[in-house]
């Protein structure tokens, strides 16, 4: 019983009609493949590193989501830029500049802890968000976000069990899971911000509202929370700028790293 | 009506008839002990196995090679966790195969004891390191213990692609630029000789060899199987147009196989002995995961604990 | 691949007891044993269940069962429990002799 690999990137992408604001459209699939890549990148540190072999497959799965993810939206932007980028130009010849993804994706792993909330916020955060995006009038972005919601569901349903578990575990996972909560956030802001170019696609009926999913978001989270007798601290500040390119310092440390053999050795086929 | 038979001549009924052994037939203590020691060393060596490769996920240089390479590393992970469960049903448990691997009782793959230090390596090791591990497992599909060759089936179904998915490296390497074809050949170098050491001692010199080929644990001998690997291979090298470090290998017309140099046994007895370029970094990298897995793994318990 | 502990004695609790995974791998068959994994409450089995043995499509189903809850036949069971049908070869078709005439039955 022999399948091939689930294909992704370029040979995966339906190539589908470029629409009128075409540019505007590739900012924002550009924007959603930065968040998984990121995002998917931070997780593949766990590998070899977790805390026993049943949870190492399983985040390497949810790893595997975000950078299948990743390279269907990085096609998509491609051919929407229409300058023949493929994904490994976006992913490995960008600086951090150039790269648009949230902030919380892109802060190292930290403990299990950390790295579990963090997957909880962004994962609640993420439903909804795909769930909206699958009615987006883009079918090929909208053919993406359902694939992606039936992962994200998935993902969700693991991080929010993981926040039962460290709350209701022992004295040390509370105060590490509430420790990560207090990091997280601050970030968690940045992904309800909405700037005129989404804005402009809303009216498009592309993207959808941010800000309109914030109180669905904090209703969950704090259900969660209450039943995980976590708390969410009282002001939190907000940080944010990635969509920007304002990144923190990690962001540039993640990249040496993802970049190192393609910038030692540039221009080459892999 | 045959007279009742005695365990030890039901076992060896079984043995001779290439029957499999199940988990709750009796058998003799030295075939679990053996199985044990096999088995766990084989999980072992896909959990280190996990380390050098593992490091190179992140530094991948194209998302198609860092999907397939997360992929194939997890692959390892799932390995292990099926040969443990395998070696379980001998009456061990996880943690203390983990506490006999971490106490250095317990051995693994020397091969992971050597550094991963290019890109090429990675090519080189889904492909040589791989490619050597599948001649020996496909042959294990036939093991005696059930449990254990029904694991190897899964696995070599799993695996099929881990050898290619490191050709493919090797070969995208080799019709590249003149810095990417120094980059496999010096992996190539570095990794050929280890590779023929994973098949371990010559026949005569092996301590647990005869033992577990009158067992059928093991099916074919070592030198069998290291002879098969270098014939695959070998002509592997060549489409690639990469050199094999062997002065002495050469086609034998007699014999129908190529004839190779000797291994350097010191070498091999060294980096066995625990002296290897990694040795201790992969243990240390291994307890400290375990160890910072700790508090997670009471967390579970306790939580477990409160809504039984 | 249950545990090897003898039945009838009450197994103690283990951190991260071992769960039994069958998986089915298409509508009209059967759950099948594919492994086990350590989990420490069912629903966590199954969720690690799905991780580490559907990753290539194996399955659209999946059990768990805690494998000190499998009640096995032991060897010693193997003469009383077993032995006694292999002698009644009426239960099968080929027992019987049908005239030329009279195939496909």
């Amino acid at each position: 019983m022999s399948r091939r690999l689930p294909t992704a990137g370029p040979q995966g992408a339906r190539p589908h009609a470029i629409p009128r604001n075409g540019s505007d459209l590739c900012v924002l699939t550009t924007r959603l493949a930065d968040d998984a890549l990121i995002l998917g990148q931070r997780l593949s540190e766990w590998c070899s590193n977790a805390p026993f072999l049943e949870e190492e497959l399983a985040l390497a799965n949810t790893a595997l989501d975000c950078l299948g993810r990743a390279r269907f939206l990085y096609a998509r932007a491609g051919m929407l830029e229409g300058k023949g980028r493929d994904e490994d130009d976006f992913a490995f010849a960008r600086g951090p500049e150039a790269f648009a993804n949230l902030l919380i994706c892109e802060l190292p792993r930290g403990d299990f802890a950390f790295t579990l909330v963090r997957q909880f916020l962004f994962d609640s955060f993420d439903v909804l968000y795909l769930r909206a995006l699958a009615d987006s009038t883009d079918d090929a972005l909208a053919g993406i976000a359902a694939k992606a919601l039936k992962e994200a569901d998935y993902h969700l349903r693991r991080s929010q069990s993981w926040m039962l578990r460290f709350g209701q575990g022992t004295e040390e996972s509370h105060r590490r899971a509430q420790l990560a909560i207090s990091a997280l956030a601050p970030y968690t802001g940045e992904m309800f911000e909405m700037d005129v170019l989404e804005a402009r696609l809303l009216t498009d009926g592309i993207a959808p509202d941010r800000a309109a999913l914030k109180t669905p978001w904090q209703i969950r989270l704090s259900e969660t929370l209450s039943e995980a007798h976590l708390s969410w601290p009282e002001s939190c500040g907000n940080i944010s700028g990635g969509r920007a390119g304002r990144h923190t310092r990690h962001l540039e440390a993640l990249l040496d790293e993802m970049q190192a053999v393609t910038r030692e050795m540039p221009g080459l086929s892999w | 009506m045959s007279p009742a038979l005695s365990h030890e001549e039901i076992f060896a009924g079984r043995i001779a008839a290439d029957e499999r052994i199940e988990p709750k037939d009796w058998m003799p203590e030295g075939y679990r002990r053996n199985l044990i020691r096999q088995i766990s060393q084989h999980a072992h060596s896909e959990v280190i196995g996990m380390q050098p490769e593992g490091a190179w996920i992140t530094r991948a240089p194209s998302l198609k090679r860092k999907t397939v390479l997360l992929a194939k590393v997890q692959d390892e992970g799932g390995h292990g966790l099926y040969l443990y469960s395998a070696a379980e049903t001998l009456g061990t448990s996880r943690e203390e195969m983990i506490q006999a691997l971490q106490s250095g009782r317990a051995k693994y793959a020397s091969i992971f004891n050597y550094p991963c230090m290019s890109w090429g390596d990675v090519g080189a090791i889904g492909w040589l390191v791989d490619g050597a591990a599948i001649v020996n497992q496909i042959s294990l599909q036939q093991t005696s213990y059930g449990p254990y060759a029904r694991a190897m089936v899964r696995i070599c179904k799993e695996e099929s692609f881990h050898q290619r998915q490191g050709y493919d490296i090797m070969l995208n390497l080799c019709r590249g630029s003149g810095e990417q074809i120094a980059m496999a050949q010096d992996a190539l170098d570095r990794w050929w000789w280890p590779s023929l050491m994973m098949f371990g001692p010559h026949d005569a010199e092996s301590a647990h060899s005869s033992r577990s080929m009158a067992w059928k644990i093991k099916r074919q001998s070592n030198d069998e199987l290291r002879q098969k690997f270098v014939d695959q291979t070998v002509p592997q090298a060549e489409f690639l147009g990469l050199r094999i470090p062997d002065p002495k290998l050469q086609w034998n017309e007699e014999r129908g196989h190529y004839d190779f140099g000797e291994i350097d046994w010191e070498e091999f007895a060294r980096v066995v002995a625990g002296d290897g370029p990694c040795n201790a970094e992969r243990i240390d990298h291994h307890v400290r995961a375990h160890e910072d897995g700790a508090w997670v793994r009471k967390a579970m318990l306790a939580y477990e604990e409160r809504h039984r | 691949m249950s545990a090897n502990q003898p039945s009838g004695q009450q197994m103690p609790r283990h951190h991260m007891p071992l769960f039994e995974v069958f998986v089915r791998s298409k509508r009209g068959l059967d759950h099948t044993h594919v492994g086990s994994v350590h989990a420490e409450d069912a629903e966590q089995a199954l969720e690690y269940a799905r991780d580490v043995y559907t990753r290539r499509s194996e399955g659209i189903s999946v059990w768990v069962v805690r494998s000190s809850d499998i009640v096995a036949s032991q060897e010693s069971d193997q003469h009383c429990f077993f032995d006694p049908n292999d002698d009644k070869p009426y239960r099968h078709a080929a027992f019987y002799q049908l005239p030329d005439e009279v195939d496909n039955m």
